[in-house]
């Protein structure tokens, strides 16, 4: 394309803008607003998904071995564990090693009288994926020489509901927004389509490519989606770092560590820019489509 | 270049038979009138040229594109072959008359070069010279038709077509309105023009297709009293 007709088209674009300057302005706004709540839901969900890692970390199953074993026949039950999947890591202690922790974090009056054969051998294990824990935790029972296994199950359940509680809203509520920014979007450069549909007639008439006659408001839409996701961005960093801060120097803040947002900036950035450009880019080309019919 | 046959078209909305099987065809080069009475299809017919409506059957050769099969997105290529002009001259209201008739040239994408060259060339063709910097509503009636005439004329067509291009004008205006456009005719453009205006007609003695109830009634040179019939 030459240098004066893009010029041409983009200059079109802009002064389009200026024409209906209010309409725009809320159109920005609209779409900040959704960007927000879209990058908010998605902040969440991705800080309980974090939250949910960690608590896999934590989390350990701990199967006790039955008493009548000897060490080495406790030993011998390592290979059996290991080979049920979703396993991460096997870690075998003895009720002597177990009796010393117990000493370690009790006060030893409590202890006092205690022999290191009441504990039982046992295992210490960690999962590859919490939600697969009641699962594990019953194949674990059924090896033979394991008496017992102790799991936190209700903690993991509750954070994968939320979890997946939090991913489908968030999905349905961002195709949600999205539509609505196209519609409202392609509202107002309707408008702008409205006031110039002379031109637009007389641009078909003398044979404008639909392409070109198109530029001008696609132009339009994509400065304004542009602007929405620039500005959404900007204020979803503040609201973040904000939030965050709060509860970081909460009570709660010293056992929840949230995701810092320089980590995330640039997927976000470049999330918000792209649903930005598909709001402008589909906002246009669906206002001018009625003029293009003929 | 038109070549109409058996041409048959049917408005869905309305349900009416605007016109049925018609059948002439237009040389290079000619200068043809189209008269008949008001809802007789004489618009219709300019849009089936232009390729704003399609007929329901028939078939309709324009500048050598086959309007009865050729794709939306082609129609730009037709148009850039027509100068297109109506009774009420749509210029645009916030342009000066030097850019209402560059317009049509930007937005065909030509280059600045040739716009500078051109315009001043077609505004002087139509009489429109010293008046580059006036906009529409500062022009006559006539000025204003030959503005439009100008950006009909601007990008070189092979074929003007005006639907009632002196509908607005009084018989002095027409008259000159006719000779310019039998000037641009002179000059190797073909120019079908859509008219009321009997004395007109008959003075000029050019070919006349007449039309009634959407039927072609006679087509011959000769003038307007071959189509009495009223
Ligand atoms: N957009 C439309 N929808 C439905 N019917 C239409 C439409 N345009 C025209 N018609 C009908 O088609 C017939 C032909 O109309 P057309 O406009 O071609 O007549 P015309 O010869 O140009 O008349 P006039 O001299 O008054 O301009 C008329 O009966 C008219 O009512
Ligand atoms: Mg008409």
């Amino acid at each position: 394309m030459r240098l004066n007709r893009s010029g041409y088209l983009i200059r079109e674009g802009f002064r389009s803008i200026g024409t209906h300057s209010f309409m725009s302005f809320a159109t920005v706004t609209i779409i900040m607003a959704c960007l927000i709540i879209m990058g908010s839901v998605t902040l969440l969900s991705l800080n309980i998904d974090r939250l949910i890692k960690s608590l896999e970390n934590q989390n350990e199953v701990v199967a006790f071995v039955d008493e009548t074993y000897t060490e080495d026949s406790a030993r011998a039950l390592q290979g059996s564990i290991e080979g049920i999947d979703n396993i991460s890591s096997v870690e075998f202690i003895t009720r002597g090693q177990a009796f010393d922790n117990f000493m370690e974090n009790y006060s030893s009056d409590l202890s006092e009288g205690l022999d290191d054969q009441v504990l039982r051998d046992r295992y210490v294990i960690h999962l590859t994926d919490i939600a697969r824990m009641a699962e594990t935790k019953s194949a674990l029972e059924s090896i033979e020489g394991i008496a017992k296994v102790k799991a936190h199950l209700d903690y993991a359940k509750t954070f994968i509901t939320i979890r997946n509680v939090v991913s489908v809203v968030s999905l349905a509520l961002i195709a949600m927004l999205v539509f609505v920014s196209i519609f409202i979007m392609s509202n107002t450069i309707k408008l702008a389509t409205f006031g110039r549909r002379e031109e637009i007639a007389i641009m078909k008439m003398v044979g404008a490519s639909n392409g070109f006659i198109r530029l001008p408001f696609v132009v339009e839409g994509l400065v304004l989606g542009i602007l929405g996701g620039g500005l959404g961005f900007l204020a979803e960093w503040g609201i973040y770092e904000l939030l965050t801060k709060k509860v970081v120097n909460s009570v709660a803040g010293s056992f929840l560590a949230v995701i810092p947002f320089e980590q995330i900036a640039l997927p976000m950035f470049i999330a918000y820019m792209g649903i930005g450009v598909i709001i402008g880019a589909f906002g246009g080309v669906n206002a001018i489509r009625n003029y293009l019919d003929v | 270049m038109v070549e109409m046959n058996n041409v048959s078209m049917v408005y869905e909305s309305s349900g009416t038979e605007a016109l049925d099987r018609v059948s002439f065809s237009i040389e290079e080069g000619e200068f043809v009138f189209l008269v008949g009475p008001s809802g007789s299809g004489k618009t219709t017919l300019m849009k089936l040229i232009t390729g704003e409506v399609r007929p329901k059957s028939g078939k309709i050769i324009v500048n050598d594109f086959d309007m009865r099969k050729i794709k939306r997105r082609k129609l730009p290529k037709v148009r850039r072959t027509l100068g297109v002009i109506f009774q009420d001259y749509r210029l645009i209201e916030n342009m000066n008359v030097y850019d209402n008739v560059a317009f049509a040239m930007r937005v065909v994408g030509a280059r600045r070069r040739e716009i500078r060259e051109r315009v001043p060339y077609v505004l002087e063709l139509v009489g429109l010279d010293g008046r580059e910097k006036r906009m529409p509503n500062e022009l006559s009636g006539g000025e204003q038709q030959r503005v439009a005439i100008a950006r009909a004329l601007v990008n070189n067509p092979r074929m003007i077509v005006a639907d009632e291009p002196t509908g607005n004008l009084d018989p002095a205006r027409s008259l000159e309105l006719m000779l310019l456009f039998e000037k641009i005719n002179d000059m190797g453009t073909t120019i079908v023009v859509v008219t009321h205006e009997k004395e007109l007609v008959n003075a000029l003695g050019k070919r006349v297709i007449a039309i009634d109830n959407g039927r072609v009634i006679s087509d011959g040179k000769g003038g307007y009293f071959n189509y009495e019939i009223e």
